[in-house]
């Protein structure tokens, strides 16, 4: 089963002629991911060789999906370009929308997540994230492959990097499915969409769940575990000693004044039964516990 | 990325009226002659305000009513130069007085939890809207706004019928919020804030005081905005990295950090944090040198770590994903073999991921008296701290 994606997954890489999307789409074909061609506007009718795949490429998103059946795709391109390629995603009643690409404006992100939302016939996942995998069947996105496989443990993260951390911390007994949301202030899918997908999935026996300082979504997400989720969540907040006022990284990442703080945002979790791990490695020695039980 | 660009009081001004947005006479002054000027150009009777990005300048005494030209000289003299809560005055504004008979609020702002933009207003301004939501939340409306739609007139009406603004002044507060929006949106802000929202005693609704927050993300559609950016206040190893392209905030620690993606570093961060309990280190810095970085990037990011003289020891943590390992550690042997003799603080090294094999055979061959190699993350913060410590 897996979440989102699974190894019935065909992609369209959005961006796939510039050199980041040709780049991963190579490395996700090698890790198994059904690509089925690309987007570029104004490249329709030609092809790209990719390590001996001969992937067609489209104008359009719909012209993609009306000759190849896919339902996914993952947008590469450029921050300039990002917000039509996205809508573009949508017109074409595209079940999901993967945006990897780093610094769309806010507004663009709010206009396009406001689109799918009145269409309601995409999932967006992004933007800013590293995408997601289930590991032996699809990965759409940034995540390597190689850090660890198929398991029934969820993950769900803002952070592409600590989630390659937390899979190599657990990688001897893998996940179902990774999920990189991303860390900028507007996001389609959020950690309770995951949440709730995951406790939904017979495939998955627990659930990791990292979070980080800034805004609410930790705590809402608590809120929302304590209503819905039954199997055994950990979590980790990164940002326990980040000082206020200072934002670090993400546009969310800030603790300001009494909100936002790592602590607070534990003792939410806590509060339904979460436990939470201080660093990393005790967040996987948590989940550890619970899965040797 | 992801950064955001706050505005002084009087470029906020600049940019309302740009837009059509009401406000009243305004100009910015370095220096007493300056405001003298300013004030003689506007007849004399104005209000000198520091510009400060922080609440309670004039609780403060950051904010005066000058009664002539001269007095504003003197005024502006007392001002430029005082310390608000950490924040030295650089400029004040020199604004056109005007006798107020209401203070009301205005505002729109990105709203993260609803995914969109949030309108709040109230009859009830001047003070923080904090505290107009927590004693009287009846008089502040807060309407969602959807980005593709936007506010139209009836909208704006409505919104300030909830807000309890007088009927006298409810075309034109509403007219303020059709402006503010289109401000919003010309600019790619995430925060336009008014407060005041005056009526003047001549039956005018003016813009008191405001704040704007730019998207940076949105800097290619606004050459213009570069110029609106306070680079006087931000620390001169801040504005090294930003040059550089990299992320970087500095700490108070002695543990220099340097990793790749947001959430590892402030993962990092607090690993070194707890770590260091022991020997009273903390870390020095965030420095996040992004996915796919390359050993231009890392060389970079070492070069401006081991140039903070705070600095006693440095972590380098990496788990690469895009970011090849082996580039990582070509960027620390090539950033030392450029320093020579400057570098003299060690580095403690943990690397995983992507081409680990060959960043760690890079590393060893290098075998540089400075660089120690750690499997794993607690392994190495702990390292780093003990060598703060010494």
């Amino acid at each position: 089963m897996a979440i989102f994606i699974n190894e019935n997954t065909k992609l369209i890489v959005q961006g796939m002629t510039g050199s980041e999307g040709t780049k991963h789409t190579r490395r996700m074909i090698a890790s198994g991911t059904k690509v089925v061609g690309g987007v570029t506007p104004g490249k329709g009718g030609q092809s790209v060789d990719i390590d001996g795949n001969i992937l067609p490429v489209f104008n359009t998103v719909a012209e993609a999906v009306a000759a190849t059946g896919a339902n996914a795709s993952v947008v590469f391109v450029p921050p300039k370009f990002a917000k039509a390629a996205v809508i573009d995603a949508i017109d074409a009643k595209i079940p999901l929308v993967v945006v990897i690409t780093e610094g769309i404006p806010v507004h663009d992100s709010a206009a396009f997540y406001a689109y799918a939302e009145s269409k309601g016939t995409t999932r967006l996942i992004g933007p800013n994230c590293p995408g997601l995998i289930s590991p032996g069947k699809s990965n759409i996105g940034i995540i390597p492959a190689d850090i660890t496989g198929p398991g029934r443990i969820g993950l769900v993260s803002k952070s592409g990097t600590l989630t390659y951390q937390m899979m190599y911390e657990l990688r001897d007994f893998g996940f179902s499915t990774a999920v990189g949301i991303g860390g900028d202030p507007i996001i389609g899918t959020t950690h309770i969409d995951c949440l709730r997908a995951f406790q939904d999935d017979p495939d998955t026996d627990a659930i990791v769940m990292i979070g980080e300082i800034g805004g609410d979504a930790e705590e809402r997400a608590a809120a929302f575990i304590g209503e819905y989720v039954t199997k055994p969540v950990v979590g980790y907040v990164a940002g326990f000693t980040a000082p206020e006022g200072k934002t670090m990284g993400h546009a969310g990442a800030i603790v300001s004044g009494s909100s936002g703080t790592a602590a607070a945002k534990q003792e939410a979790l806590e509060a339904v039964g979460v436990k939470v791990g201080k660093t990393p490695s005790e967040t996987a020695a948590l989940m550890r516990a619970i899965l040797n039980g | 990325m992801g950064n955001s660009v706050d505005l002084f009081e009087y470029q906020a001004r600049d940019l309302f009226e740009s837009h059509g947005v009401p406000v009243l006479g305004g100009a910015v002054a370095f220096t007493p002659e300056e405001a003298e000027q300013a004030a003689a150009s506007m007849g004399g009777r104005v209000v000198v305000k520091a510009q400060v990005k922080i609440g309670g300048r004039g609780k403060a005494g950051g904010v005066k009513l000058a009664e002539s030209a001269s007095d504003a000289r003197e005024k502006a003299a007392a001002i430029l130069g005082m310390d608000i809560k950490g924040h030295t005055v650089h400029k004040v504004m020199i604004a056109q007085a005007a006798p107020i008979e209401a203070e009301y609020y205005l505002a729109i702002l990105l709203d993260r939890a609803n995914r969109n933009f949030l309108v709040m207003a109230s009859v009830a301004g001047g003070m923080e809207i904090e505290e107009v939501a927590h004693t009287s939340p009846e008089k502040l409306a807060r309407v969602g706004i959807d980005p593709n739609v936007g506010i139209s007139k009836e909208l704006a009406l409505d919104i300030v019928k909830k807000g309890q603004f007088p009927a006298e002044v409810a075309d034109q507060v509403a007219d303020v919020l059709i402006k503010l929006w289109a401000a919003f949106v010309a600019e790619d802000a995430t925060l336009m804030e008014i407060n005041p929202l005056v009526k003047t005693s001549d039956g005018k609704v003016v813009a008191l005081d405001g704040k704007v927050t730019l998207d940076d993300n949105a800097g290619f559609r606004h050459p213009d905005h570069e110029a609106l950016v306070d680079h006087a206040a931000t620390n001169p190893l801040e504005a090294l990295a930003k040059e550089k392209d990299l992320n970087y905030v500095k700490l108070d620690g002695q543990v220099g950090i340097i990793g790749n993606g947001a959430g590892l570093v402030m993962s990092t961060l607090d690993v070194v944090a707890y770590a260091g309990e022991k020997y009273s280190v903390k870390p020095a810095n965030f420095l996040d040198i992004g996915g796919g970085a390359s050993a231009e990037v890392m060389a970079n990011g070492l070069s401006i770590i081991l140039g903070d003289p705070d600095v006693r020891s440095v972590f380098v943590n990496v788990f690469g994903g895009i970011t090849a390992c082996d580039a990582v550690a070509n960027g620390i042997v090539q950033a030392l073999s450029i320093l020579g003799d400057k570098a003299t603080k060690p580095i403690v090294v943990r690397l995983d991921g992507n081409n680990v094999i060959e960043g760690r055979r890079i590393l060893n061959e290098a075998n540089h008296p400075l660089i120690q190699q750690l499997d794993t993350m607690d392994g190495a913060a702990a390292r780093a701290a003990e060598l703060a410590a010494k």
